[in-house]
C-alpha cells in the first residue's frame, strides 16, 4: 500500500523509520525485491559535494549611525565586490565575484585564489569580514564610506541563496587539441591526456527521482551542513533533455535553486574553491530525502552508476564554440574505474565532486532521519515536468545596429 | 645501490660554484634534476634524484653538507592539508608521476609523497588549495 509523507513523519517522530541511503538500498532491493522494500523503506537519502558557481548570500549587515545607502553604491568584502543594487543595506555576494586587483588571466593561467565564495566559507566559519562601501549620500542616507568588520553572528540575515545547484547530470571534459587547457572542469591536458567529470553518479538528488515526482518547492534539504529548502527549479531547467529509457538524462536537465539560513551553516560543507585559470566558485554540500511513496519511486532510487550515461565534449573546440558535438557517452561505471576509453585510446579519469563527502552527506542525512530531527516536507508545487515543454534555449543574438 | 629524491638549499655564497659538477665527479653519482631555481635573494635551491652505492652516495652528501648546502628531504616539502582535501580526485590525472591514486573500495584520493617529484604542479591546480609546497 502507498506510504503518505504524513505516515512517514509520523514514524520519523517516533524514531522508527526505516532509511537507506540512494547506495545501500541497492544491495537491499536486489536481495529484498522491489516490492518488499517499498513496504518496509520510508526514506532514501542522498547526496552530492561539488562545485556549483551560481551560488552566493545576502546578508543585511544593520544601519550604521549616521546611515549609508549601500544600494547604488559600491560595496566589498575582503576586497571581493559584492552586489548592492537593493535598499540600504542588503547585499549579495556571489561564489564567482573576484577581486578587482586580482590579475585573474592576465598572468595565464589566472590562480584566482580568493573569490566571493571563500568570503562565504570564511563568514560560515565565523571570521570577521572587512567591509568597504562607498555610496552618494542622500538626505535620509547621508554617509558615503563605511569602512568595518562584520561578522556572520552579528548581521541581521546571512542567507545562503543559490540559483542553480545540484545539476542533474554533467557532462564529462576532454581536450582533443595540442595545448594544454584551464576549464571549470579543471585541467585538461592535451590530446585527450586525461578527462574530468563532477556529479555523484549514483548518489546525486535528482538522478534518483529522474522525473521530479518527490523533489518539488519547497521540501527541507542538506544544504551547506545545515538546513535548506528548494526555493525554486535551478536556472537552466531542462526537463526535456534526452534520457535513456529508465529516466535518467544524459546530460545537464533538472536543477535545483536552493535558499537556507547561512547563520546555521558549517565551512565543511561551503567550501572556497580556485578553478586554475578559470575563477573561484564555491563547493556546496546538498543532501535530499526522497520519501518511498510507491514502488515506483523506490525503483528510480536503485539507479546504479553502471546505468547512468555522461556524454563527453571538447572543451577546447565544441564546447567554447557551442557546437553540440559529443566524443562519445560513457557510464559513471567507467568514469569511476580509473581509465575509460575514447578514439580507440585509453583515457585516465579524474572527478572535481566528492564521492566520499556526498557519501557523509547521505549518511548525515539518514541519521538526522532515524533520530527523529529532521521531517519530510510535501512539494507545495512541482518542478517543471517533461511534458512542460519547458526547456534550456541558447541565447540568440540580435546584433543592435548603430 | 640507493637512489633517492632530495632538496638542496644552497645558500648566496655557493650560488656560484660548481657544487653539483664535484659531488657528481668525485663521488661517481648518476643525478637527475627535478626542479632548480635562483630566488631574488640570489638563494639556490634544487631538487635532486641521486643514484648509486650507499657508500658513496654517504660521501656525497658529507660533501655537501660541508659545503654548506642545506639538504632537506623530498617527501617533507609537498604536503596535505588533510582538513582542506575534500577527496574530490582532481589532481589524479594532474600529477605526471601517478603520487595519487584513487582507493576503489572508500573512493579517497591517496597521496604517496615518496613519489612525489615536487614539481608544484597540484598546488594550483588542487580546488580547495588543498596541497602546499614547503621549501
Amino acid at each position: 500500500m502507498p506510504k503518505t509523507i504524513e505516515e512517514i513523519n509520523q514514524k520519523i517522530k517516533r524514531g522508527e523509520a526505516v532509511v537507506f541511503t540512494a547506495e545501500e538500498i541497492i544491495g537491499v532491493v536486489k536481495e529484498k525485491g522491489i516490492k518488499k522494500t517499498a513496504e518496509e523503506v520510508d526514506v532514501v537519502t542522498t547526496g552530492t559535494f561539488g562545485p556549483m558557481c551560481s551560488s552566493g548570500a545576502y546578508l543585511n549587515i544593520g544601519h550604521s549611525q549616521p546611515r549609508i545607502k549601500l544600494g547604488g553604491g559600491r560595496v566589498y568584502l575582503n576586497d571581493v565586490p559584492a552586489y548592492a543594487g537593493f535598499a540600504a543595506v542588503d547585499i549579495f555576494i556571489g561564489a564567482t565575484a573576484t577581486p578587482d586587483d586580482d590579475p585573474r588571466n592576465k598572468v595565464y593561467p589566472g590562480e584566482f585564489n580568493y573569490g566571493g565564495g571563500h568570503v562565504i566559507e570564511e563568514l560560515v566559519a565565523g571570521k570577521d569580514i572587512r567591509l568597504e562601501a562607498i555610496a552618494y549620500g542622500t538626505d535620509c542616507y547621508p554617509r558615503k564610506r563605511l569602512e568595518t568588520w562584520i561578522n556572520i553572528n552579528d548581521l541581521n540575515e546571512a542567507v545562503l541563496f543559490n540559483m542553480r545547484n545540484a545539476y542533474q547530470n554533467y557532462n564529462v571534459a576532454a581536450n582533443l587539441s595540442s595545448k594544454t587547457i584551464y576549464t571549470y572542469m579543471g585541467m585538461l591536458k592535451p590530446n585527450l591526456g586525461n578527462v574530468t567529470y563532477c556529479s555523484a553518479g549514483q548518489l546525486s538528488p535528482l538522478l534518483n527521482d529522474p522525473y521530479y515526482k518527490t523533489i518539488g518547492i519547497g521540501p527541507k534539504v542538506f544544504l551547506g551542513g545545515g538546513i535548506g529548502y528548494v526555493a525554486w527549479q535551478g536556472t537552466q531547467f531542462n526537463p526535456t533533455a534526452s534520457r535513456t529509457e529508465n529516466g535518467v538524462p544524459k546530460g545537464g536537465a533538472g536543477t535545483l535553486a536552493l535558499i537556507g539560513d547561512l547563520k546555521q551553516m558549517s565551512p565543511r560543507w561551503l567550501v572556497g574553491t580556485s578553478m586554475l585559470g578559470y575563477g573561484p566558485t564555491l563547493t556546496v554540500g546538498i543532501g535530499i530525502p526522497i520519501p518511498i511513496l510507491s514502488e515506483e519511486i523506490l525503483k528510480y532510487t536503485t539507479v546504479t552508476d553502471d546505468q547512468i550515461i555522461a556524454t563527453v565534449y571538447d572543451y577546447s573546440d565544441a564546447y567554447p564554440n557551442r557546437r553540440a558535438e559529443s566524443i562519445g557517452e560513457v557510464t559513471y561505471a567507467q568514469l569511476k574505474s580509473g581509465k575509460i576509453t575514447l578514439q580507440g585510446k585509453k583515457v585516465p579519469t579524474a572527478s572535481l565532486s566528492s564521492y566520499p563527502r556526498a557519501v557523509e552527506i547521505a549518511n548525515t542525512l539518514k541519521k538526522w532521519l532515524k533520530a527523529g530531527k529532521f521531517e519530510l516536507t510535501k512539494p507545495v508545487a512541482s518542478l517543471p515536468d517533461v511534458e512542460s515543454g519547458v526547456s534550456f534555449k541558447p541565447l540568440q543574438e540580435r546584433p543592435i545596429k548603430h | 645501490m640507493v637512489s633517492k629524491k632530495i632538496v638542496l638549499h644552497f645558500p648566496k655564497r655557493l650560488v656560484d660554484r660548481p657544487i653539483v659538477y664535484h659531488l657528481i665527479k668525485d663521488h661517481s653519482l648518476e643525478f637527475n634534476i627535478l626542479k632548480a631555481s635562483v630566488t631574488p635573494e640570489q638563494e639556490g635551491l634544487m631538487v635532486l634524484e641521486l643514484k648509486g652505492k650507499q657508500e658513496d652516495y654517504d660521501k656525497g652528501i658529507h660533501y655537501l653538507t660541508g659545503a654548506g648546502v642545506i639538504i632537506e628531504s623530498l617527501s617533507q616539502n609537498v604536503l596535505r592539508n588533510e582538513e582542506r582535501c575534500t577527496h574530490c580526485g582532481a589532481c589524479i590525472t594532474v600529477c605526471p608521476v601517478g603520487a595519487f591514486e584513487l582507493d576503489m573500495a572508500s573512493r579517497k584520493t591517496k597521496f604517496y609523497d615518496k613519489k612525489c617529484i615536487a614539481c608544484g604542479l597540484c598546488i594550483k591546480a588542487c580546488p580547495p588549495r588543498a596541497m602546499e609546497l614547503h621549501f
